[in-house]
C-alpha cells in the first residue's frame, strides 16, 4: 500500500512539472517558431513611446534574453525556494511558493490567486452536488425503465444537455431569469459564504445550475451506460436469487458496479473545474480563476497564467491521487498490481 | 470530459472481437463489403440518424453556397445598417428587427444583417471542425496503433501522454496558445492564420479521445489469430499494420471522427467566444454570442448563433451516436 501511494505522488508530481514545462514552451517557444524576437516579446510589456534602450532593459528584466530552459529554472526555483524580485526601483523578497510577478501590474501573482480560489471553488462544489445527483438518479431510472418514455425523454434531454454550448444556455438563463424575472442577481454579483450564506447561495444558484446542466447531461448518459452494462452481470442475477429485495439489488449491487468509472470521470471533471470554470466565470462576471487565466493570455502575462495552470494542475493531480487511493481501498485487485 | 466535451463511451461501444472475428471469418473482400452493407442497412433504418445526417448535408450545403444566399436575403454580413438600429435601445421594430430584407433581425449599434452573419459563421465552424477534426483522428490513429501494436515502452509513453492530455487543463492551453502569436507568423497571416493556429490547436488537443480508443482496438485485434497467421507467413510488421489492422479499424475511426467533429465546433465557438478565436469583423458563432454579453436585454441577438451551434453540433451527435449503433454488432 505504501509503495502504491509513493509511486501515486510521484506520478502526480511528473503532472504537475510536465505541465509547467509546456504551459512555459507554449508562452515562449511557440511565438519565437512564428519568428518572434526577445525585444519584440518585450515591446509588449511597454508604452508605445519606448526606446529601444528601455525595450532591451524590460527584455532583460523579464529575462527574455536568458536561455529558455535558464528562465524555466529560475521560475521552478522561486516555487520551490523563494526568490528575490528587482522591479527597478528597489528589491523584494518573495518567499516559497512564489509564483512569480505579473509581468503588467508588478504584482506578486499567489495572493491574487489565493483571493480568487473561494468563488471558483463554491462554483465547482455546488454544481458538483447538483449534477452527481441529479445525473445519476435520472441515469439509474432511464436504465431500469429501458425504453419507456421516461427513458426516452430524459435520453433526448441528455443528448440536447450535450449539445448546447455552455455559454449560450448561460447567457440565456442570465438573460432570461436574471433581467426579465428578476428572480435571480444579476451577473457579477458574488458574495462570499461567511458573509451571507443565503446570498452567497442566491447569486451562485444560476451558474450552478448552467454547469449542472452540461455535467448531468453526460453523467446521466454514462450512468445509464454503465448501469445497462452491470444489471446483465451475473452476480445480479446470484443477488435475485438470493431472494434481495430489488432495491438492494439495484442499489448496492447494481449501482456500486456502475459508479466505478463515474468516480475516476468525477475526480478529473471535478479537478478540471477547480482549476478555472472558464467559459461559466466569463458569461457569469465571476471573477474566479478562469477569469484571472483569461486576462493574463489575452494581456501576455505568463506569470499569471503560469499561477492558475500550475494550480489547475495540481487540482487535477490530487484529484486523480484521491481517485486511486479510493480505488485502491475499495479494489484489493489494484494494490497488486 | 471537460466544459465542453460531448465525448463519452456510451453503451453501444464497438466490440472489437465479434466485429473482427466477421471480417476473420472469410476473404476480406467480400465478407467485408458486407458488414458496411450490414451497418448501412441498420442505419437506413435508423430515422433519428438520418435525420442527422440531413442535416449535416444541408449546412455543408447552405455553407458552401452562402455568398449566392446572401445576394437573395440579407446582404453582406459586413454592410452596416445604422438606418435600423437606436444606439440607445437596439434594432427597430420586432423580434429584433425582422422583416424580409433581414429575415433574423440586425444586429445592435451597427446593424449589421444576422441572417448572413450566421450562414457565415457555418463556413468557419465547420471548415474548422472538419480540418482540426482531421488532424486529430490522424494524430490519433497514427499513436494508437503505434502503441498498440509495439506495446512495452513505446506504449507506456504513449499511453502517459495520452493520460497526461486528458488531465490538461485544455480550455487554458489553447486560449494561451492563441493568444501568444503575432498577427503575422509562419509567412501567413490575417484570417488565413487564425484559422490554421486554431485547427492546429484544436486539432492538436482533442487527438488523445481517438487516440485512447484505436490503441484498444488494436490490442485486442493484435491477438487474433489471422494477425498470427500472418506473421507465420513471414508478413512484415508493416503490411500487417496497414493490410490486416487498418482496414478492421476503419469503422471506429469513422465513428469517433464524427464524435469529435461536434467537440470541436463546440472548441472554436468557446475560443472565439473568449476573444482568441477568429478575430472580429469575420462572422463567428462564438464571437457573435461574444457580441451579445453585453446586450443581455436583447434576448434576439443571442438567440441564432446559440441555436446555429446547437442545431449543428445536435446533428453530427444524432448522427454518430446512430453510425456507432450501425457498426454495433450487438445491437440489432
Amino acid at each position: 500500500m505504501l509503495s502504491y501511494l509513493i509511486r501515486r505522488l510521484i506520478a502526480a508530481a511528473g503532472l504537475v512539472v510536465v505541465i509547467s514545462m509546456i504551459t512555459f514552451a507554449i508562452f515562449y517557444v511557440a511565438p519565437r517558431i512564428g519568428g518572434a524576437t526577445s525585444e519584440s516579446m518585450a515591446s509588449r510589456y511597454v508604452g508605445r513611446s519606448a526606446t529601444g534602450a528601455t525595450v532591451e532593459q524590460i527584455a532583460e528584466r523579464l529575462g527574455f534574453n536568458d536561455p529558455i530552459p535558464v528562465q524555466y529554472w529560475n521560475w521552478a526555483k522561486g516555487v520551490v525556494v523563494g526568490t528575490t524580485y528587482d522591479y527597478g526601483a528597489g528589491v523584494e523578497k518573495c518567499p516559497a511558493p512564489c509564483l512569480g510577478y505579473s509581468f503588467r501590474t508588478q504584482q506578486p501573482v499567489l495572493p491574487e490567486i489565493k483571493r480568487r480560489i473561494p468563488i471558483t471553488f463554491s462554483l465547482a462544489i455546488g454544481a458538483a452536488f447538483l449534477w452527481v445527483v441529479s445525473g445519476v438518479a435520472v441515469g439509474v431510472l432511464s436504465a431500469l425503465k429501458r425504453g419507456s418514455i421516461f427513458d426516452r425523454i430524459a435520453m433526448t434531454v441528455a443528448l440536447a444537455g450535450v449539445s448546447m454550448p455552455i455559454f449560450w444556455t448561460g447567457l440565456i438563463s442570465l438573460s432570461y431569469f436574471s433581467y426579465t424575472l428578476g428572480w435571480t442577481p444579476p451577473g457579477a454579483s458574488y458574495v462570499p459564504l461567511t458573509e451571507n450564506p443565503l446570498k452567497w447561495a442566491h447569486g451562485l444558484l444560476l451558474p450552478w445550475i448552467t454547469l449542472a446542466l452540461l455535467f448531468s447531461a453526460q453523467y446521466a448518459r454514462l450512468t445509464r451506460a454503465g448501469m445497462l452494462e452491470t444489471m446483465g452481470e451475473d452476480y445480479i442475477r446470484t443477488a435475485r436469487a438470493k431472494g434481495l429485495r430489488e432495491r438492494t439489488v439495484v442499489m448496492k449491487h447494481g449501482l456500486r458496479g456502475a459508479l466505478t468509472p463515474i468516480v475516476t470521470i468525477f475526480g478529473l471533471d471535478f479537478g478540471l473545474l477547480i482549476g478555472g470554470a472558464v467559459l461559466t466565470e466569463t458569461v457569469f462576471g465571476l471573477p474566479g480563476l478562469g477569469q484571472l487565466a483569461i486576462q493574463g493570455t489575452k494581456n501576455n502575462d505568463l506569470p499569471q497564467v503560469l499561477g492558475v495552470v500550475l494550480l489547475a494542475a495540481l487540482f487535477v493531480a490530487v484529484a486523480n491521487l484521491v481517485v486511486d487511493l479510493l480505488y485502491a481501498v475499495v479494489d484489493p485487485r489494484v494494490r497488486a498490481k | 470530459m471537460t466544459e465542453l466535451s460531448t465525448l463519452d463511451s456510451g453503451p453501444a461501444a464497438l466490440e472489437p472481437q465479434e466485429e473482427a472475428a466477421a471480417l476473420a471469418d472469410t476473404e476480406g473482400d467480400i465478407k467485408g463489403r458486407s458488414l458496411s452493407q450490414i451497418a448501412w442497412r441498420k442505419l437506413r433504418r435508423d430515422k433519428i440518424a438520418l435525420t442527422g445526417a440531413f442535416v449535416i448535408i444541408f449546412l455543408i450545403l447552405v455553407a458552401i453556397c452562402a455568398p449566392l444566399i446572401v445576394k437573395l436575403v440579407g446582404g453582406s454580413p459586413y454592410e452596416y445598417h445604422q438606418e435600423l438600429v437606436d444606439p440607445a435601445i437596439g434594432p427597430y421594430g420586432t423580434f429584433g428587427g425582422m422583416s424580409s430584407a433581414h429575415p433574423l433581425g440586425v444586429e445592435p449599434i451597427n446593424g449589421r444583417d444576422i441572417f448572413s452573419r450566421v450562414l457565415y459563421g457555418a463556413r468557419i465552424s465547420l471548415l474548422i471542425a472538419v480540418l482540426s477534426t482531421i488532424l486529430s483522428v490522424a494524430i490519433g490513429t497514427v499513436m494508437g496503433i503505434v502503441a498498440g501494436f509495439f506495446g512495452g515502452w513505446v506504449d507506456a509513453i504513449i499511453s502517459r501522454v495520452m493520460d497526461m492530455f486528458l488531465a490538461f487543463p485544455l480550455l487554458v492551453f489553447a486560449l494561451a496558445l492563441s493568444g501568444v502569436f503575432p498577427n503575422e507568423a509562419f509567412g501567413l497571416s490575417g484570417l488565413t492564420l487564425r484559422i490554421t493556429l486554431l485547427v492546429f490547436v484544436i486539432g492538436f488537443f482533442n487527438w488523445p479521445y481517438i487516440g485512447r480508443i484505436i490503441r484498444g482496438q488494436t490490442l485486442s485485434l493484435r491477438e487474433r489469430e489471422y494477425v498470427e497467421a500472418a506473421r507465420s507467413l513471414g508478413a512484415r510488421r508493416p503490411y500487417i499494420l496497414f493490410t490486416e489492422l487498418l482496414p478492421n479499424l476503419v469503422a471506429p475511426i469513422l465513428v469517433y471522427s464524427t464524435l469529435i467533429i461536434p467537440t470541436n465546433i463546440l472548441f472554436e465557438a468557446a475560443l472565439s467566444f473568449l476573444g482568441v478565436g477568429i478575430q472580429p469583423p469575420t462572422p463567428t458563432w462564438g464571437g457573435m454570442l461574444s457580441d451579445a454579453v453585453q446586450f443581455y436585454t436583447l434576448p434576439y441577438f443571442m438567440l441564432w448563433p446559440g441555436l446555429a451551434i446547437f442545431v449543428t453540433v445536435l446533428a453530427f451527435n444524432l448522427f454518430g451516436d446512430g453510425l456507432r449503433d450501425a457498426f454495433d454488432p450487438r445491437s440489432r
